[in-house]
C-alpha cells in the first residue's frame, strides 16, 4: 500500500470512528453547542428473562428543547436550534447497554385535540434477536405534569407496564459542570430460547 | 424478583416524526435492483377508511433464496454481497412502499414461501406483524400452521400477489378486508 493510500485509509478509518462517535452524541453533530439541558441517556436492553441483549440496533429520534422537531411535518412556532437535529443511532455492547449523550427535550404541540401537549419524550427503536422482539416506544422523564393528559402515555393501561416507559433521574451518572443523567432499562418481549452467538440480521 | 417477573417496556407508536431518524440510504434494497435476480415487493399502506397512508414504515425479514433465514449484520452499511434478508421502506405520499429483494425460499422443504413483515405507521399504538406468503401448491399451503388456521375468507390478505417484476402486497390496517395480523406467544 503506497502512503496515499494508507493516508487514505486512515483518514477513513479516523472519519467512521467521528461518525459513529456523532451518531450517539447528539450535541456535536454541528458546528456549536445545541441549546439546552444537556444529560447522558444510558440502560440496558434485556430480554424477558433478564439476559442482555448484546450487539444490537438501538436508534433515537426527538424534539429539540423548545420542543421542535427537525421535520417539515412540525412547523409549530418554536425555534428550529442548528445545532440540534435530534437523530442518534449505536449498538448494545456486550452487557446489552446503550448510551447517548443528548439535550432534553422539550414539550411537543401535537393538535390532537385542543391545547394538547406531548409529555417530553425520546424515540426508541429497538431489536432483539428474534423478529418478534423488535419493538419502537417512548422514554419519558420522572414526574411530567402532562403524563395525566396525554393519550399517547395513557393508551397502556397497565400501570406498572406503563411506569416502565419513565426514565429514572440517576446522579451517579451527571457529571459536574457538564450534564445531568438519566437510566432506562427496556424489557423486550421474551423469549426463553437459548440463544446462540449468532444475532439476528437485523443489526447494523 | 425472578427474571420470569419481567414485565415487557410497552410500544408506543412511532408518531409522525421518524422520516429523518429511521429510514438510510439502501434501506428498502437488500439487493441492488439491477442484478439478474432481483424482484420489487411493493404495495400500498391503507387505512380503514381505505385511503392511503404516507407515513407508514414496513420492515421486511426473510429468507434468502434456498430457505435460509439469514443472520449476518450489515444492513445499516450494505456491502452488496452479504444478503442480511432485512429491511426498511418507508411508504411515499400514495402510501406506497417498494423493496428490492431475491424470492425467498421455503425454511422448511415443502412449506411456502413468505416474507415476515412488521408495520409501523402514525396512530397506530403498536407495531404490527403480518406474512405476504407467496403463491404456493395446496400441499405447501395446508402444511403451513399459520394458513391453515386461517379462515379461508381472510387468507387473501395474507397473499403476495404476482406481478411484473415481483409481487404486490397490500396492507388494510383495519375496516372491510383488514389485513390478518399476528400475534406471538409471550408478545
Amino acid at each position: 500500500m503506497d502512503s496515499t493510500s494508507s493516508y487514505r485509509e486512515s483518514n477513513r478509518a479516523r472519519l467512521r470512528l467521528a461518525l459513529i462517535r456523532a451518531a450517539r452524541d447528539l450535541t456535536v453533530q454541528h458546528g456549536g453547542e445545541p441549546i439546552g439541558e444537556r444529560m447522558v441517556v444510558t440502560g440496558r436492553v434485556l430480554d424477558g428473562d433478564g439476559r442482555p441483549v448484546r450487539r444490537q440496533l438501538v436508534e433515537i429520534w426527538q424534539a429539540n428543547a423548545g420542543g421542535r422537531y427537525v421535520h417539515k411535518g412540525d412547523q409549530h412556532p418554536a425555534a428550529i436550534d442548528p445545532n440540534f437535529t435530534g437523530f442518534g443511532r449505536c449498538l448494545t455492547d456486550d452487557d446489552g447497554s446503550y448510551r447517548f449523550t443528548t439535550i432534553k427535550p422539550g414539550p411537543y404541540p401535537w393538535k390532537n385535540h385542543r391545547n394538547a401537549w406531548r409529555p417530553a419524550h425520546i424515540h426508541f427503536s429497538l431489536f432483539g434477536t428474534e423478529f418478534t422482539q423488535r419493538i419502537v416506544t417512548q422514554m419519558y422523564f420522572p414526574g411530567d405534569p402532562l403524563f395525566a393528559l396525554d393519550p399517547i402515555y395513557q393508551s397502556v393501561v397497565d400501570p406498572r407496564a406503563r411506569d416502565l416507559l419513565v426514565a429514572s433521574y440517576d446522579h451517579d451518572l451527571s457529571q459536574p459542570e457538564w450534564s445531568t443523567g438519566y437510566r432506562w432499562d427496556i424489557v423486550l418481549n421474551g423469549t426463553h430460547r437459548t440463544l446462540t452467538d449468532h444475532e439476528t440480521g437485523a443489526q447494523s | 424478583m425472578s427474571a420470569r417477573d419481567l414485565i415487557a417496556t410497552p410500544g408506543q407508536t412511532v408518531g409522525p416524526f421518524f422520516h429523518d431518524a429511521l429510514p438510510f440510504p439502501g434501506d428498502s434494497e437488500l439487493v441492488a435492483p439491477g442484478r439478474a435476480d432481483a424482484i420489487r415487493l411493493h404495495g400500498r399502506v391503507l387505512d380503514g377508511a381505505g385511503a392511503p397512508v404516507p407515513d407508514a414504515l414496513i420492515e421486511l425479514w426473510q429468507a434468502d433464496a434456498d430457505g435460509r433465514v439469514p443472520r449476518e449484520p450489515g444492513s445499516l452499511r450494505r456491502d452488496g454481497f452479504t444478503f442480511t434478508g432485512w429491511g426498511r421502506a418507508a411508504t411515499d405520499d400514495a402510501g406506497d412502499y417498494a423493496f428490492s429483494t431475491v424470492h425467498p425460499g421455503p425454511v422448511v422443504a415443502g412449506s411456502a414461501p413468505f416474507f415476515a413483515l412488521t408495520v409501523f405507521a402514525r396512530g397506530l399504538p403498536n407495531r404490527l406483524f403480518t406474512r405476504a406468503y407467496l403463491p404456493a401448491d395446496d400441499a405447501a399451503r395446508s402444511a403451513d400452521p399459520l394458513l391453515s388456521a386461517v379462515e379461508e375468507a381472510r387468507r387473501t390478505t395474507l397473499a403476495a400477489v404476482p406481478d411484473a417484476h415481483g409481487f404486490r402486497f397490500d396492507i388494510r390496517l383495519q375496516g372491510e378486508g383488514e389485513t390478518v395480523f399476528l400475534t406471538y406467544p409471550r408478545h
